[in-house]
């Protein structure tokens, strides 16, 4: 099966540095990927990267086998790849309504089925942006991304800073998205949880994949996880 | 007191003609960063297209049209091919560019139609006056031009506010990447922004042709006042801009007739005050 999203021997950084170095990965139908890596490993870059807001220095990113170079951003969005940053990037001036009406294309996640699945904005919809809390921008967030009924969806950092309530409703919600066969990859710090909803796990280590596996084979690897993860075997 | 009437209505008829170039200036500058001086030129050339198009067909009707469709297409020739470039430039780049093309567009303008005053006859249809209070007669020229203004101005407060692509004009006032990454165009949006505020400033400088004579450097005080309101209005605001323009248009027309002396910088005045009192602008939220 033919990968829908993927990284060839990509290299990319900003100005002087070189964050990149020769990444390889690929994403296909249906599959969740976790991207794993301390902070500052380059897990943002190689998203930044994919989706195009930073340009592939060497090798390539391939959008349905086919280079995307040539793609410019909202392009490369409207082929299927959803992006939920490390910032949220909700618009604070604009309503819940307005947030998700913006993104909308046609497709079964419609504007009730993203409301269904977080009954909190359905209560909020009329409230601009910066009047939610940090989890409810997040659930916004990540339904504004549904909203373009991707094919791919990338969530950075989407649990980081919230309270555990609102980290499990995240959870659930990705385990819905992965459920209902998009493809994802998933940053997170919360080891446990994405080794339990990764089809496969991906760990950066200075802008390089030291991994690249099922997560049983990352939890048989307990030096792995200290060395790479931070997290005690 | 009736004199008084008068005057309120022609400064709210000229602060409505001041929004219709302040709102482009605010928005293009909200959504794309740029600080545009030839924004009054703009104003200069949908005059001259006026005192153009109005001496070859005969009918000044076909002005305002012309101004606008001129505008869009001028408008957005002129982004594509310049602004686009100066988006991501500093300040200080924007103005010198901006102020050179104020250079270019005297020029052409010398060169195209020289350099006389010309008047422009107010449309036949409204040659006449409407008796207000007392005595007082209003020119209906001056009143239908109150009335377009109002009607550009709802029909924009709708546009940004109730329709998707006014939607991600204001998104992308805020975060131009996100919308990007919506699968929006946001480079497109910009276009549309620049093409729209150079389609209204020309529009207003048609609309004033028979209000002012038709002459060099006209745009050069329109520019000035526009940016009052701007900075007043907040930058960026819409909303913002339109009450700025009516207070701006109001001072400055009674000053003028009733305290000429200060007249000149009362607006000033004005800006000043609210630079140090509210930077973010007289009429921002928050
Ligand atoms: N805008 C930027 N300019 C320069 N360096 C950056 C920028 N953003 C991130 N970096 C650097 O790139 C490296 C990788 O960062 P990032 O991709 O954000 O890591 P992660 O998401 O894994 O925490 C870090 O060393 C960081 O300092
Ligand atoms: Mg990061």
């Amino acid at each position: 099966m033919n990968a829908i999203l993927e990284a060839r021997d990509l290299s990319a950084g900003y100005d002087e540095s070189r964050i990149l170095q020769g990444v390889n990965l690929a994403l296909h139908p249906g599959e969740a990927i976790g991207l794993m890596g301390r902070n500052g490993m380059g897990k943002t870059t190689l998203i930044r990267t994919l989706i195009g807001l930073l340009p592939a220095r060497e090798g390539s990113v391939l959008l349905d086998g086919i280079d995307a170079a040539a793609l410019p951003v909202f392009e490369r969005a409207r082929r299927g790849i959803a992006v939920v940053p490390e910032n949220r990037g909700i618009f604070a001036s604009l309503s819940v309504r307005e947030n998700l009406r913006l993104a909308a294309r046609p497709g079964s996640w419609s504007e009730e089925r993203v409301l269904a699945l977080f009954p909190r904005l359905g209560r909020r919809i009329g409230n601009r942006g910066n009047q939610l809390s940090g989890g409810e921008q997040q659930m916004l967030a990540i339904g504004r991304a549904l909203m373009t009924n991707p094919r791919v969806l990338i969530l950075d950092e989407a649990t980081e800073g919230l309270a555990p309530l609102m980290r499990d409703e995240i959870w659930r919600v990705i385990g819905v998205v992965r459920e209902a066969g998009v493809a994802s990859i998933i940053v997170d710090k919360t080891v446990d949880a994405v080794l339990s909803v990764a089809d496969r796990v991906v760990v950066l280590v200075k802008g390089s994949v030291v991994h690249d596996g099922p997560p049983a084979s990352l939890r048989a690897d307990p030096d792995l996880m200290a060395r790479c993860l931070g997290v005690a075997g | 007191m009736d004199g008084f009437l008068v005057q309120i209505i022609n400064g709210l008829q000229y602060g409505l003609l001041l929004f219709l170039i302040s709102s482009g200036l605010t928005l293009i500058f909200g959504v794309m960063g740029v600080i545009n001086l030839a924004h009054g030129s703009l104003f200069m050339i949908g005059a001259y297209l006026a005192y153009v198009v109005a001496g070859i067909t005969g009918d000044f009707w076909l002005a305002p049209p012309a101004a606008i469709v001129g505008g869009l297409g001028f408008g957005a020739v002129l982004e594509r091919v310049l602004f686009q470039r100066f988006r991501n430039r500093e300040h200080l780049d924007q103005v010198l560019l901006t102020f050179a093309l104020i250079l270019l567009f005297e020029e052409a303008r010398a060169s195209l139609v020289g350099n006389e005053f010309h008047a422009v006859a107010v449309p036949a249809l409204l040659d006449f006056s409407v008796p207000v209070v007392g005595g007082f007669a209003y020119s209906a020229y001056r009143i239908a031009v109150l009335g377009i203004c109002l009607l550009v101005a709802a029909g924009m407060v709708l546009f940004l506010g109730r329709t998707r692509v006014g939607a991600s004009i204001r998104a992308a006032a805020e975060n131009p990447e996100m919308v990007d990454l919506l699968g929006i165009d946001a480079r497109l949006i910009h276009t549309l922004v620049f093409a729209a505020g150079t389609a209204l400033a020309m529009l207003a400088g048609a609309l004033a042709a028979p209000l002012q004579s038709v002459y060099p450097g006209m745009g050069d005080s329109i520019l000035i006042a526009s940016f009052i309101v701007v900075v007043i209005g907040g930058l960026g605001s819409v909303g913002g801009a339109f009450w700025a323009a009516l207070l701006v248009g109001l001072i400055d027309t009674l000053g003028q007739v009733y305290f000429p002396q200060i007249a000149g910088i009362a607006v000033c005045g004005l800006m000043a005050l609210v630079l140090s009192w509210r930077p973010t602008g007289l009429f921002s939220r928050a």
